[in-house]
């Protein structure tokens, strides 16, 4: 029990501490490589894009919706719904408006109801993969090029497709 | 059939050696307190600290309760409810919880393993006093604009990003509050693996030592990711990072993993000194050995270990896939396994002894059946089909609070009762602490088995309103809560009251506990003890 022995120790056990609050900040980059390799919550990414035949035995409703949060745009859906059959290519337009007489970047993260349905929604593309930015009282149309794939469960008939944009801090127009 | 007679190992030399013990005493005055190195005093000072928050935290819970007693808004506004239930929990958590068991402790460990005092006193010291500083700063929190953090204890991401000032205060003193639990952790470990008396190896530690060696690991492992969890959120909040901000890249539910990594061992750091006071009452009160020593050692390691890979059980909703679902949920079950041998060794100890059931012993059966409950309700949650059910309504309430207030607070309070007599030399009134004991029992239940009524009634948790077929379980629940709290009020009046002219105790209050502090120090315990190590055989 000399004073030298239990330094030591605490020595190594602090060094412990400062690994697992390193580890903490490790986890971002192992979170982010798990859902990559598991194709969890690639939000970002374009779906591959693969022949598929159209079942037009289905007709899918697909809800649009939008949200700008804390953001001074105005941003919709140029029309609010469309009905597509599950494998047919299909065009969406959105329409923003920057209100504030500063440029803002934002960028747009969609959300899907129901949840499970978003697996489903393949974007070929979307202006949700890349940051926004839009000069003073700047109005954009925007389009989501997307297919539902075949495979979307048969009880799923609506597909409400939400986009949020936020603005991205410290790209310029703070308010 | 007749009583078990306990033969001890130890040697039987009550104050042999101590006469020098005496020497030097405390310091007089408030400067005692504030610059003490002794391990009792910080001892005393954690647990007075710990019934002063659990106090702040139990008056907020009689809001959230009031509020709660009609359907409506009547006292507060939402806003104000959600402080109240995120404060409610950090404080009763960080404040209430952690503490009093890290005063049993530094009382205990020292006198239990035959140290002088802890290995490191000065740093002893410096532990506890971060903590008034860090309750302080969360106290504070309330007074700044836009109010306290009403985001929930979790402090869960993207909410902790758009609230005001008050969340600074409370990530700083989240900060605060880790480095103390840190410091006290290494201190702890170093104590426990380098100052133990001449042949008292590990597998002769009472079990409260061990029990508190492994969640001082735990405490090292797993405050720092916390540290780090709320530290990203402090710099998404303020420096532009984006670690939980979707339009940045980042993800809040990235913040849940982290979070809960930290969060699933945290409730073991709760539990397990609690299975400690336990194990040293049961046998007590049973006058008979612990029944399978070695077993509630590696149950208690096993428990720990398996508490690092089941963190997403708390968020099956968050829309993992179901293999993920699947893993968390039998590792889950798995620790029900390890906690399953802890309950029946604690039963097979009780089984065949020659029982008493005074009051620290009925805090310790009440424990038993209590948080056995709520380890059924856990492995009820467990299940990912029921939990996508119950998630977030008053069946979780009820099922954390049976293991928190009936599991930790309980085992709390029978180690306060067990050791009182040895710390002041004085019995507390038997018939008061049983009072207390069965006023908390019943209103204890009363606040909380109805919520499981309540919960899978489908009742949202940290919601202050409620549709009105949910009122007479709720006004049940408030009663409950009031009830319980003023039964606290006759806790701090026993004790006191032992302070101040409680009966002189025994020399062996409790003739079947037969750890170090009983069987080699006189009771009341001196200022310093063991300055000679005592040599156990």
């Amino acid at each position: 029990m000399s004073a030298k022995e239990n330094r030591s120790l605490s020595f190594r056990l602090g060094v412990v501490a400062l690994g697992m609050f390193g580890f903490a900040f490790a986890l971002v980059p192992f979170y982010n490589q798990i859902c990559a390799a598991l194709g969890i919550n690639q939000i970002e990414r374009a779906a591959e894009t693969v022949n598929t035949q159209v079942d037009t035995s289905r007709t899918i409703t697909i809800e649009l919706d939008s949200n700008a949060h804390n953001l001074p745009w105005r941003f919709k859906p140029v029309v609010s719904e469309i009905k597509v059959h599950p494998g047919e290519l299909a065009v969406v337009e959105y329409e923003i408006v920057n209100a504030r007489d500063a440029a803002v970047t934002g960028q747009a993260v969609p959300s899907y109801g129901p949840q499970h349905a978003g697996q489903y929604f393949q974007k070929i593309e979307c202006f949700c993969f890349t940051q926004q930015t839009l000069a003073p009282g700047e109005t954009r149309r925007m389009p989501v090029l997307f297919v539902v794939d075949p495979k979307l469960p048969k009880d799923v008939n609506t597909i409400a497709v939400s986009y949020t944009f936020f603005e991205v801090p410290g790209r310029g127009g703070k308010t | 059939m007749s009583a078990v007679v306990h033969d001890h190992d130890h040697p039987h030399g009550y104050g042999h050696d101590h006469a020098h013990d005496d020497h030097h005493g405390p310091r007089k005055g408030l400067m005692r307190w504030v610059t003490t190195t002794n391990h009792k005093d910080i001892g005393t000072l954690y647990l007075w600290f710990s019934f002063a928050m659990f106090s702040i935290g139990g008056l907020m819970a009689v809001g959230i309760r009031l509020e709660l007693f009609s359907p409506g808004l009547q006292y507060m506004d939402p806003d104000f409810f959600n402080q109240l239930t995120t404060m409610h929990g950090l404080i009763m958590v960080f404040g209430a919880i952690m503490p009093v068991f890290v005063g049993f402790a530094n009382w205990q460990i020292p006198m239990m393993i035959g140290a002088p005092d802890m290995a490191f006193a000065r740093l002893n010291n410096w532990s506890f006093w971060l903590l008034p500083f860090a309750a302080t700063l969360l106290v504070l929190s309330f007074f700044m604009p836009g109010g306290a953090p009403g985001v929930g204890w979790t402090l869960y991401a993207p909410l902790t990003v758009q609230m005001g000032i008050g969340m600074d205060l409370t990530i700083f003193a989240v900060h605060i509050l880790g480095m103390s639990s840190i410091l006290g952790s290494i201190n702890i470990i170093t104590t426990i693996l380098n100052m133990r008396a001449p042949g008292m190896t590990l597998m002769k530690m009472p079990l409260f030592v061990w029990t508190w060696l492994i969640t001082a690991y735990l405490l090292v492992a797993a405050m720092p990711v916390l540290a780090g969890a709320v530290t990203m959120t402090l710099t998404d909040r303020h420096f532009g990072t984006t670690f939980f901000n979707a339009a940045g890249g980042g993800d809040p539910v990235l913040y849940q993993h982290i979070f809960w990594f930290f969060g699933h061992p945290e409730v073991y750091i709760i539990a397990l000194p609690g299975f400690g006071v336990i194990s040293q009452v049961i046998p007590a009160f049973s006058r008979k050995p612990l029944f399978g020593y070695a077993s509630m050692v590696y149950a208690t390691s096993a428990i720990a270990i398996i508490s690092f890979i089941v963190w997403a059980h708390h968020m099956y909703t968050v829309g993992m896939p179901v293999t993920g679902q699947l893993f968390f949920m039998y590792a889950t079950m798995i620790i029900a396994v390890p906690t399953g041998v802890k309950v029946f060794n604690w039963v097979a100890t009780m089984w065949k002894g020659s029982l008493t059931f005074e009051t620290p012993m009925l805090f310790a059966c009440g424990f038993l059946f209590m948080f056995t409950l709520g380890g059924f309700t856990g492995l009820v949650l467990a299940i990912v089909p029921i939990d996508i059910q119950m998630h977030d309504t008053y069946y979780v309430v009820a099922h954390f609070h049976y293991v928190m207030v009936a599991g930790a607070l309980f085992a709390a309070f029978a180690g306060v009762y067990f050791w009182l007599p040895k710390w002041t030399g004085r019995m507390y009134n038997e018939t008061l602490g049983k009072w207390h004991f069965w006023l908390t029992l019943i209103f204890f239940n009363m606040i909380f088995f109805v919520q499981h009524f309540l919960g899978m009634a489908g009742m949202p948790r940290r919601i202050p309103d409620y549709p009105l077929m949910f009122e007479t379980w709720n006004k049940i629940s408030s009663i409950g809560a009031f009830g319980m709290g003023l039964a606290q009020l006759l806790f701090l009046y026993v004790v006191v009251q032992t302070i101040r002219k409680g009966e002189p105790a025994p020399q062996r209050p409790w003739e079947g506990a037969d750890s170090l502090e009983w069987t080699h120090l006189p009771t009341p315990v001196p200022y310093h003890t063991f300055e000679t190590q005592p040599v156990v055989k």
